[in-house]
């Protein structure tokens, strides 16, 4: 179904990094495309920079470049598309008081479907018998003591 | 006149969907079977409707009537007769046609084998699903009617989008939908149940069938959907975590999670209020994916603007079905007493375990998908990707497939953990072999993608190991064992299968992080190394096709120093819709793929040609393969075809029905 919609919006093939944005310090140039995808384009359907042709996803590449290269940290590089872009080109969107439904939603829903089936396996299994009355105790006592006769 | 005639017949199949939800259901209730019986009827009348309607769409398109608005948006003279067909489930109101024409067929194969269910079973079953397809037939009829004409008719059509002009693309809503339409079925038989009020395990024997179909559909549409994009899209990805993949993959999960626990239902008789909640929750699922997809919420909150009144429809159909459901649900499902007691380390148990994960798994999807829209509503834009579901979803699936060894050997009541991780030393040795060797091999890189290599040997031979178990392989004459293997069911063949074929989707997904890729702009004559291939760029040369002209590489593929493949990537501009595609070439193999996708450019400067070799990579296609594979073995379990019914004392002859 994911044709029917949303490939009209990325018809075009995909040609993410052309060999004339790379850096020539092959270091830097895989941090920059393990950062890239971890970015989002901004324009795009859901597409990270380093999978997008867009002309803007370009551009970010190659701004993301410029900043490693002037000795950014990645850490600093992704805040200054952030204060450019928003956190919306954080495809890792980050953990704070507005993400924690999202980010511990589901260790949240673990721990809760566990406590659930905890209860329903205690509910089906039957109580263990009551203990004997001190009265019971007695008549039990006596009645084996009859036994042997 | 065809056009008219099929537009009439769907009006008819709206009547008859009426009479359909409301007759059988007054009948079932008052307990009059002349009432009852109509359900039959209406539901085989219904499907020959929608039949017919949709016949007449196909009808026009395949003979270009540019009279049908439809088809002069979606369609064009020049287009092959595959994609002439194809486009009628490629846009819009086609497509939801296509939905409709699926829940029809699903109601008439209930009426047409439902013949051992007891009669107000499958009255109130046949309502349902009569009042599901009276709410998507409104909906077409009112808001996506594909039968409107268009007066002067142009002369020639707009065309289909190119991207969608692909075998796999043709063949993949078809599948898809069979899964999302499929879970009403199991949706219909839930309400039912919850309106009598009684669950057994009989109707576990019913259901599973159905949930099994609609599951092995949808394993094969997504598979399908993840296949075109690996060899359309240009750059070799297979899945994204797009909310548009989500949507099929939410269905998925918890029909996973179904298929698992009605096997409780039937065997054990427990687990009853939760395999029906499974049941309203999967259809709810393929609810809430159409919605997101057809109401366009999902590629834009403003797009759903642009035609509000499909996506209120929609939505208002979800709130009637999922909130009804539900409601009805909390009324009767504390009446739903389980029988069957069991140990927490049981096959019970095991199965608990898989459901707890797999409905988790659904949450934590759902949550992402749906993350961006809640945040959106408060004016915040953030953005949900893969690294979100890297560190959520996968954690949350480890243990399952850790767990899909073990659980298969333990003993139905009380298991023995001990007894099955002992029988599993074999399975346990060949997984810390594989890891062992593959981090010798890569000098210690990619430890997670070595230790999912390691999971998949683990749940392969793990699958193996239970296998020669039954048949007591090696410890009964050889003899006895064959006896044994050709007695197995089909349903005990059809669960290795299908856990099998998760083994080999495992490796392949894990091996993706040992791809191989280069990006170089080539001259007629330049080359690239890659993975021991050299791929010399020969020519690129003008090719014409049917609605579109291509520049197509010749790329010639050496290994060793010996010419060994010529490949041809293509980049396709469709001149109805000036738009350009890529056409990959891709040699494909069950070592590796060698992927060569042609970008822009021309003789000076070069062109861009873009190399991956990826290892193992189509394991993952055939791994979801292998899975439907196993679901329709199970299908053809004698169990379901002789068992079902044994709700009735024996003493009824065929007279019955």
């Amino acid at each position: 179904m994911r044709l029917l919609f949303a490939l009209f919006l990325l018809a075009a093939p995909a040609w993410a990094v052309q060999p004339d944005e790379r850096l020539a310090d092959p270091a830097l140039e895989a941090r920059a495309r393990a950062l890239s995808k971890e970015l989002r384009c901004v324009v795009c359907h859901n597409e990270s920079i380093d999978d997008s042709n867009a002309t803007l996803a370009r551009d970010i590449r190659i701004v993301l470049r410029e900043r490693l290269a002037a000795g950014d940290s990645d850490g600093q590089a992704k805040a200054f598309l952030v204060a450019r872009y928003g956190d919306f080109v954080l495809l890792r969107p980050p953990v704070r008081a507005d993400t924690y439904l999202l980010w511990f939603g589901p260790f949240a829903l673990l721990a809760l479907g566990g406590a659930v089936a905890f209860a329903a396996q205690r509910r089906r299994t039957p109580a263990a018998p009551a203990p004997l009355t001190p009265e019971e105790q007695a008549r039990l006592a006596a009645l084996l003591r009859e036994e042997p006769k | 006149m065809f056009i008219e005639l099929g537009h009439f017949a769907l009006a008819l199949a709206l009547c008859l969907a009426l009479v359909q939800s409301i007759v059988p259901l007054a009948g079932a209730a008052r307990r009059l079977s002349g009432w009852m019986a109509v359900g039959r009827s209406a539901a085989l009348g219904q499907f020959a409707m929608v039949a017919l309607s949709f016949a007449a769409l196909t009808h026009a398109y395949v003979t270009s009537d540019f009279s049908v608005s439809n088809v002069v948006e979606n369609s064009h003279s020049a287009k092959p007769m595959l994609y002439k067909i194809s486009g009628v489930w490629g846009n819009h109101e086609g497509s939801m046609l296509l939905w409709v024409l699926i829940l029809s067929l699903c109601g008439a194969a209930v009426a047409s084998f439902g013949g051992n269910l007891p009669r107000e079973l499958r009255a109130r079953v046949l309502a349902v699903q009569g009042m599901v397809a009276t709410g998507f037939l409104l909906f077409i009829l009112a808001t996506s009617n594909p039968f409107t004409r268009v007066i002067p008719a142009p002369a020639d059509g707009h065309g289909l989008n190119p991207v969608l002009q692909d075998p796999g693309l043709a063949f993949h809503p078809p599948f898809l939908y069979l899964g999302y339409v499929g879970s009403s079925v199991a949706f219909a038989f839930a309400v039912a149940a919850l309106i009598e009020g009684r669950v057994d395990a009989a109707w576990a024997r019913w259901v599973r069938p159905w949930a099994l179909v609609s599951w092995c559909a949808l394993t094969v549409g997504i598979a399908l959907g993840s296949w075109w994009a690996y060899y359309t899209l240009g750059w070799g990805g297979w899945w994204f975590w797009d909310p548009v993949e989500n949507a099929s993959l939410l269905p998925w999960l918890s029909g996973t999670a179904l298929i698992h626990s009605a096997i409780v239902v039937e065997r054990r008789d427990t687990m009853k209020s939760w395999t029906i909640l499974l049941a309203l929750l999967t259809f709810g699922l393929a609810l809430v994916g159409t919605f997101l997809v057809r109401s366009g919420v999902l590629s834009s909150v403003h797009a759903f603007a642009v035609d509000p009144a499909r996506g209120v429809f929609i939505l208002g159909l979800l709130i009637i079905a999922i909130g009804g459901s539900f409601t009805l649900y909390a009324w009767r499902a504390p009446a739903l007493q389980g029988g069957g007691l069991f140990a927490p380390i049981s096959r019970e148990g095991a199965l608990v375990l898989n459901n707890l994960l797999l409905a988790t798994a659904t949450g934590t999807v759902l949550l992402g998908t749906l993350y961006p829209l809640f945040m959106d509503a408060f004016g915040l834009k953030i953005s949900v990707g893969p690294p979100f579901y890297n560190r959520t979803f996968l954690p949350l699936m480890t243990p399952l497939l850790v767990a899909m060894a073990v659980g298969p050997l333990l003993a139905w009541k009380r298991g023995d953990l001990t007894a099955a991780l002992q029988r599993l030393w074999v399975a346990f040795g060949f997984a810390l072999l594989v890891v062992l060797v593959g981090l010798y091999l890569s000098g210690f890189h990619a430890v997670l993608a070595i230790l999912g290599l390691g999971l998949a040997a683990w749940i392969a031979a793990g699958v193996l190991a239970e296998w020669g178990e039954r048949i007591r392989l090696f410890r009964a004459p050889l003899r006895d064992s064959w006896r044994r293997a050709a007695g197995l069911p089909r349903a005990a063949y059809g669960m290795s299968l299908a856990h099998f074929g998760m083994a080999v989707l495992v490796a392949g997904v894990s091996a993706s992080a040992f791809e191989q890729e280069r990006i170089e702009a080539l001259r007629p004559g330049d080359h690239i190394d890659i993975a021991g291939y050299t791929l010399t760029l020969r020519e690129v040369r003008r090719v014409p096709g049917p609605n579109y002209v291509a520049d197509e590489a010749v790329i010639e593929v050496k290994r060793g120093g010996t010419v060994i493949d010529e490949m041809h990537p293509q980049r396709r501009t469709f001149t109805v819709q000036r738009q350009t595609t890529a056409l990959t070439a891709i040699r494909t193999g069950l070592s590796a793929d060698l992927y060569l996708a042609l970008g822009e450019g021309d003789a000076q400067v070069g062109w861009i040609v873009r190399a991956w070799h990826k290892p193992i990579v189509s394991w993952i296609w055939l791994g979801a393969l292998v899975m439907a594979l196993g679901g329709v073995v199970s299908l053809t379990d004698r169990r379901w075809r002789v068992g079902v019914a044994a709700r009735k004392p024996a003493a009824l002859p065929a007279a019955a029905e």
